[in-house]
């Protein structure tokens, strides 16, 4: 995961189309650096590819705690009606588990939805109120490239003529 | 020899020859700008209305449920009809973001934003009347599950707390969802603001985002995973709502009908209103290249398949009460068509089964003076539905000598009025501050298909 507490300094290059990009992903990436990201204003097909990126874990969290919620929704029936307050309503018994079906079904969705977008905060490390913005079209029609400065074989220069040559309109430093 | 080709040419999703840039400058537009005295006209009527819904329900509040035409047999009138109303029109936008997202629809990028909106409105509309139609409404928190020195719980096993959960439940996902699509928008909003404060405010609204891609992939799996769940949530929460009937005893109530019946119903008024909403909107804002014909034909056409459903359960259920032998049963749906609400009856059957019918037809799916009737039409048949289902079961019940006419106050439709004057006044001030379009799901329906160095056919 790039670490965004390392200061963001660098090279970004900035594309007109998204093609353009997903070589210039390629090419950070066939010389093994890790150290780099890519903003587009919607995702693009192909570029988790590109980047090398795993699958998301996410589901996992969503997993687990719709499991906690199943059986905290459940729990909580079950002990305000069975063990608390144990009370005779419409003749059923006390552990009347159908009954409680619907609210257990709800409390593992709640649970499974609010822990999956607290998941996605976490793991994307918003709200990031001191983000710089790398460029105001990035988030309208434009797509860039950013790689570290803190990786092997880095020379400002030849990492700039890399990124012109394969198409990009802008290439900035970015301290 | 020439060669019969027929070519499927797809109608496109956005006409105009938009380029990503037009997509931003044409949403952001109404943001940015003063909103026009078309708009202040509007809003201050709505404003008006529900003011007034406000001003009965106060005059409720001092003078009790007797201001109201409620008395036995009939404990539910207008309040139960008009909350199940509201929460069925929820359910057109979750299902718009939601099941046709993992249907790969592709033509729902164009009104999700505006539709999961409105779900929201909807909802929170639908959860004021659990308080209003209390007889002591400072006690609602009494719905809530929560510590006391009384070892009091609330009944788990009754419907009406489990309406309580679902709702709460469908309001908060339908809410975070919503929210997170709006995120990466908020972000354009704020890379274009020139004003300081309006810059602050979406910032920090917007969390941040910068389009990061290790972002947007964890963002695309949270996104789908929410889709995957709040479709069974938006499956179950009118399932719920119709329980809080069909656990009932009553002839026309307690049937095992009622869930798909009511998902159907709200699925049908909750497009309608989409429709009514849009039509408005889009030309309003000159967002006709996105959400063209061809996406109100779609939702159309979703009309008229889910009327025909809910069509299919007027009759089973007139089916089944003959078929049943039960004279209970049999003349509570006669009583339905023939009897006193009669009236009401018909109303339903011709809005909410012949008129949508219409849309058989292409030129008529088409047209937007005939779906915007159509969809108001829509709207008002399914609130007699709910009229009905819930009064006529009620007035005439298993004991003649119970049995009652029920008639609205003044109040009471004032209340009701006033809950369109409250859902409408957050839907214009949402099309003042938000984009109504869903930006960063929009624009990949503009390059799908053709080369990225192509240029743009569209």
């Amino acid at each position: 995961m790039f670490s965004k507490r390392k200061k963001e300094e660098g090279v970004v290059a900035l594309f007109e189309r998204p093609t353009g990009l997903i070589r210039a992903a390629q090419a950070v990436r066939g010389r093994s650096w890790t150290e780099f990201d890519c903003f587009t204003p919607y995702p693009i097909h192909g570029l988790d590819h590109a980047m090398d990126l795993p699958r998301s874990k996410i589901p996992w969290v969503t997993f687990c705690f719709g499991l906690i919620g199943c059986f905290a929704g459940f729990g909580f029936q079950y002990w305000t009606s069975v063990i608390d307050w144990p009370i005779i309503i419409g003749g059923k018994p006390m552990n009347s588990w159908p009954a409680f079906i619907p609210i257990t079904f709800e409390c593992t969705i709640l649970f499974g939805g609010l822990a999956t977008v607290a998941a996605l905060f976490f793991v994307c490390r918003i709200p990031n109120l001191k983000a710089k913005v790398l460029d105001p079209e990035l988030t309208n029609h434009r797509f860039a490239i950013f790689v570290s400065k803190h990786q092997k074989g880095f020379e400002v220069t030849e990492v700039k003529k890399m990124f012109a040559e394969l198409g990009a309109y802008d290439v900035k430093v970015v301290e | 020899m020439a060669t019969n080709v027929e070519t499927f040419i797809e109608e496109p999703l956005v006409t105009g020859r938009k380029r990503l840039k037009d997509v931003n400058d044409d949403v952001c537009r109404p943001l940015e700008s003063f909103p026009t005295r078309l708009w202040w006209i509007v809003f201050s009527a709505t404003l008006v209305v529900f003011l007034f819904g406000a001003f009965c329900f106060t005059y409720q509040l001092f003078a009790g449920i007797g201001t109201w035409g409620l008395d036995s047999p009939v404990g539910w009138g207008m309040d139960i009809t008009t909350f199940v109303f509201w929460i069925g029109i929820g359910h057109a936008g979750t299902l718009i973001s939601a099941i046709l997202f993992l249907f790969r629809q592709r033509w729902r990028t164009a009104i999700n934003r505006s539709a999961e909106a409105m779900t929201i409105f909807a909802v929170m509309t639908a959860g004021l009347f659990p308080i209003i139609h209390l007889g002591r409404n400072w006690l609602a928190f009494w719905l809530f599950p929560y510590p006391n020195d009384r070892s009091l719980w609330v009944n788990f096993r009754s419907p009406l707390l489990w309406d309580v959960f679902a709702v709460s439940t469908y309001f908060i996902i339908s809410l975070v969802f919503w929210y997170l699509g709006l995120v990466p928008d908020l972000a354009s909003v704020r890379d274009r603001a020139k004003n300081k404060v309006r810059k602050f405010i979406y910032g920090v609204l917007s969390l941040g985002w910068r389009g990061s891609f290790r972002n947007w992939h964890h963002y695309e799996m949270a996104y789908l995973i929410l889709a995957g769940l709040s479709t069974p949530l938006v499956l179950s929460v009118h399932t719920i709502v119709s329980f809080d009937f069909a656990t009932s005893v009553l002839p026309g109530w307690h049937t095992t009908i009622f869930p798909p019946y009511f998902v159907a119903g709200a699925i049908f008024s909750g497009f309608a209103m989409v429709v009514t909403l849009l039509v408005i909107t889009r030309k309003v804002f000159r967002m006709e290249n996105y959400i063209t014909i061809k996406h109100l034909e779609n939702m159309n056409k979703i009309i008229l398949v889910t009327g025909m459903m809910v069509g299919y359960a007027y009759a089973t259920e007139f089916f089944i009460s003959w078929y049943s032998g039960n004279k209970f049963e049999q003349y509570a749906f006669i009583n339905r068509a023939l009897g006193p609400y009669g009236w009401a009856y018909w109303t339903m059957v011709s809005c909410n089964v012949i008129i949508p019918q219409l849309f058989w037809f292409k030129k008529l799916r088409r047209s937007i003076p005939v779906m915007f009737v159509i969809s108001l039409l829509v709207n008002l048949g399914m609130w007699f539905e709910r009229f009905v289902i819930i009064v006529t079961s009620l007035h005439r019940d298993f004991l003649p000598f119970n049995w009652s006419y029920y008639r609205m106050t003044w109040v009471e439709v004032g209340i009701l009025v006033g809950s369109f004057g409250f859902f409408l006044m957050w839907f214009l001030l949402f099309c003042r501050v938000l984009p109504t379009i869903a930006m960063a799901e929009i624009k990949p329906q503009l390059v799908r298909g053709r080369d990225a160095d192509e240029e743009y056919v569209f």
